[in-house]
């Protein structure tokens, strides 16, 4: 028995939210007196000895660079069999978009019972019960897991990274053959050198109220001096203003950050849906009625255009 | 060509949360039930439009739910859709609403199933993965764009910090999410027709669900909205910096 944490990985690197999953299943292996593993399908740059430091003693690697792309029907097979050979019950995945094709297909291969957007560590006194978000953001469900192996996808930005000290992981090749994937990819187009939206500590977003997608500007100054990722309400990608994939809400992303900047978004409760368990809220709005005031732990009343760009000049001087 | 279009029922976006039965069940009372909007907008529209290029593909509509689902399954095939499936059911786990679904669909023999991506009262995000591993297909989640092509599926799907597109042989299992397609409204013409097209009743399969909810809760409330004068930004920075520690 063991915890097994799966870790993602693009252009050799690891992804952030693969530290929080690390650091959350070697919370669920200590609170069960078990061991923690992390699986690593492919290969990375990254040296997977300092992946110790996050509480895994062991990390399982399929070194195999056909892994390094996502098939979700191949990788499945490749999980399946590397759970069965280390005789993992717990495998952990983080709720991106990597885990999302993935952690219920492993459920399902393993006959497990799945929890998706995990926001908490199990209470583990009377069954086994995690914690997930419900109804986009406005609710929580506290789900009992009741089959013996158990899958669990973790909401990106829910559990803080813990990095202890820095007792190196080693690293185990398993040999698992991989099979040809049915999936021909013939472009990936990533957006280069921006924050993915889902990852990040910090978001700028625009609504309505900025009138065109020539006015942007302001929104991405700010954005580029807190380091930040861009979002929108959904009119405006609807209108084409920004593309879809900045669209957040109850029909877009969800998102956590530790700050949420919304400038010139009203509040809708379908829009709060998306950005309401942000862990703080800042609101520019020029109408005091606005609903999304009361959503706020900090607010402006007044005009984005007066009031952004000097908040950009405020952060970028406290900043240098 | 055959079409599976899986469609859920959920609360109306405006709806209050709100728990009952010492917060084990949700309260339904007075809540407005809509189709999810990402079976409606996306995976149903999408399929309409292939039947629209192609009108020898036949689509049918599935749902896991008791009777009280059929209001929402007769508004999904006034949009389009041949007849509609549904399987009497609660729908409390994944697993439990995959395994029926695949069931249907090892039946029907279906060669492309559209899960919307997500449900929004749910947020599982775990159907269509479910259904296509037991059907050992190929999954592709969080598709944004679809095109088919004979039997070769042309799909964009979203991947961290950007988009990947691929071809794929049907069968398949595709997830829906935005800029697949177009919502539409359901007109008069559609309306009526969809009084009269097929609606079955099937039973479940014996399928054991692997997790209950145990309860339900709502967020903390929050304590209240501190207000910045507008011509004193240095203050929300210094709070930011100093009190939230979040800059
Ligand atoms: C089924 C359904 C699902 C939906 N899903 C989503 C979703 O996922 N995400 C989403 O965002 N919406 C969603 N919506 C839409 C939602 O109801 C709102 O219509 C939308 O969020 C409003 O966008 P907005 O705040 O940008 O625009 P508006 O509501 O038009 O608000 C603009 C705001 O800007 C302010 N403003 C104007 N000028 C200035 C200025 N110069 N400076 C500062 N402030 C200014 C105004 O006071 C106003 O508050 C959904 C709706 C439905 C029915």
């Amino acid at each position: 028995m063991s915890v097994l944490v799966y870790i993602d990985h693009s252009d050799g690197h690891i992804k952030k939210s693969s530290f929080e999953a690390l650091s959350y299943g070697a919370a669920v292996a200590k609170q069960l007196g078990l061991p923690a593993e992390a699986l690593l399908l492919g290969t990375v740059t990254d040296d997977l000895s300092a992946l110790g430091k996050y509480g895994v003693a062991t990390i399982q690697q399929v070194n195999n660079d056909s892994l390094n792309h996502l098939d979700a029907q191949v990788q499945t097979k490749v999980i399946a069999e590397a759970v069965q050979s280390t005789g993992a019950t717990i495998v952990v995945f983080s709720h991106n978009q990597t885990g999302k094709a993935l952690a219920p297909r492993v459920a399902a291969s393993l006959k497990a019972g799945l929890v998706t957007g995990a926001v908490a560590l199990p209470d583990t006194s009377s069954g086994f019960v995690v914690k997930k978000s419900v109804f986009s953001g406005k609710a929580f469900a506290n789900v009992n897991i009741t089959s013996p192996v158990k899958v669990i996808s973790l909401n990106p930005n829910s559990y803080k990274t813990v990095a202890g000290d820095d007792k190196p992981a080693s690293v185990n090749l398993l040999n698992i053959a991989v099979e040809d994937s049915r999936v021909k990819v013939t472009a990936v187009n990533k957006v280069k050198g921006e924050v993915p939206l889902t990852e990040a500590d910090i978001v700028v977003s625009g609504g309505r109220g900025l009138k065109g997608p020539e006015n942007w500007g302001i929104v991405e100054d700010l954005a580029h001096a807190l380091h930040a990722a861009t979002a929108c309400s959904r009119p405006v990608a609807d209108s084409h203003w920004r593309p879809h994939h900045e669209h957040v809400g109850q029909t877009g992303i969800q998102i956590a950050p530790n700050l949420y900047i919304a400038i010139g978004i009203s509040g809708a409760i379908q829009h709060l849906a998306g950005v309401n368990r942000s862990k703080h809220i800042v609101v520019i709005n020029k109408d005091p009625e606005a609903p999304f005031f009361k959503a706020a732990d900090y607010g402006i009343v007044g005009d984005a255009f007066d009031v952004v760009p000097k908040l950009t000049e405020e952060i970028k001087k406290i900043r240098q | 060509m055959k079409i599976l279009v899986c469609i859920s029922k959920t609360p109306d976006t405006t709806s209050k949360i709100a728990f009952k039965d010492n917060n084990t069940k949700f309260e339904e009372a007075g809540v407005q039930w809509i189709i999810n909007p990402y079976d409606e907008w996306y995976s149903l529209v999408r399929a309409i439009e292939l039947k629209e290029k192609d009108p020898s593909v036949i689509i049918h509509l599935v749902t896991v739910g008791t009777a009280d689902a059929e209001p929402v399954i007769r508004k999904a095939l006034a949009l389009g859709g041949d007849e509609a499936i549904r399987i009497n059911a609660t729908s409390d786990d994944s697993f439990y609403v995959g395994s029926q679904i695949a069931e249907i669909a090892k039946q029907g023999g279906y060669d492309l199933i559209f899960t919307g991506k997500e449900t929004i009262d749910y947020n599982g995000s775990a159907i269509g993965g479910i259904i296509a591993e037991l059907l050992d297909v190929p999954y592709v989640s969080l598709a944004t764009k679809f095109d088919l092509n004979g039997d070769v599926a042309t799909v964009t799907r979203e991947i961290d910090g950007g988009e990947e597109v691929a071809e794929i042989k049907l069968p398949l299992v595709v997830s829906c999410a935005k800029g697949v397609a177009e919502q539409r409204i359901p007109n008069m013409r559609g309306i009526m027709a969809a009084r009269t097209k097929p609606l079955k009743a099937v039973e479940p399969a014996a399928v054991d669900a692997l997790t209950t909810i145990a309860s339900y809760e709502l967020p903390p409330a929050k304590a209240g909205v501190k207000l910045i004068p507008a011509d004193n930004v240095a203050e929300l920075v210094r709070l930011l910096h100093e009190e939230a520690k979040v800059i």
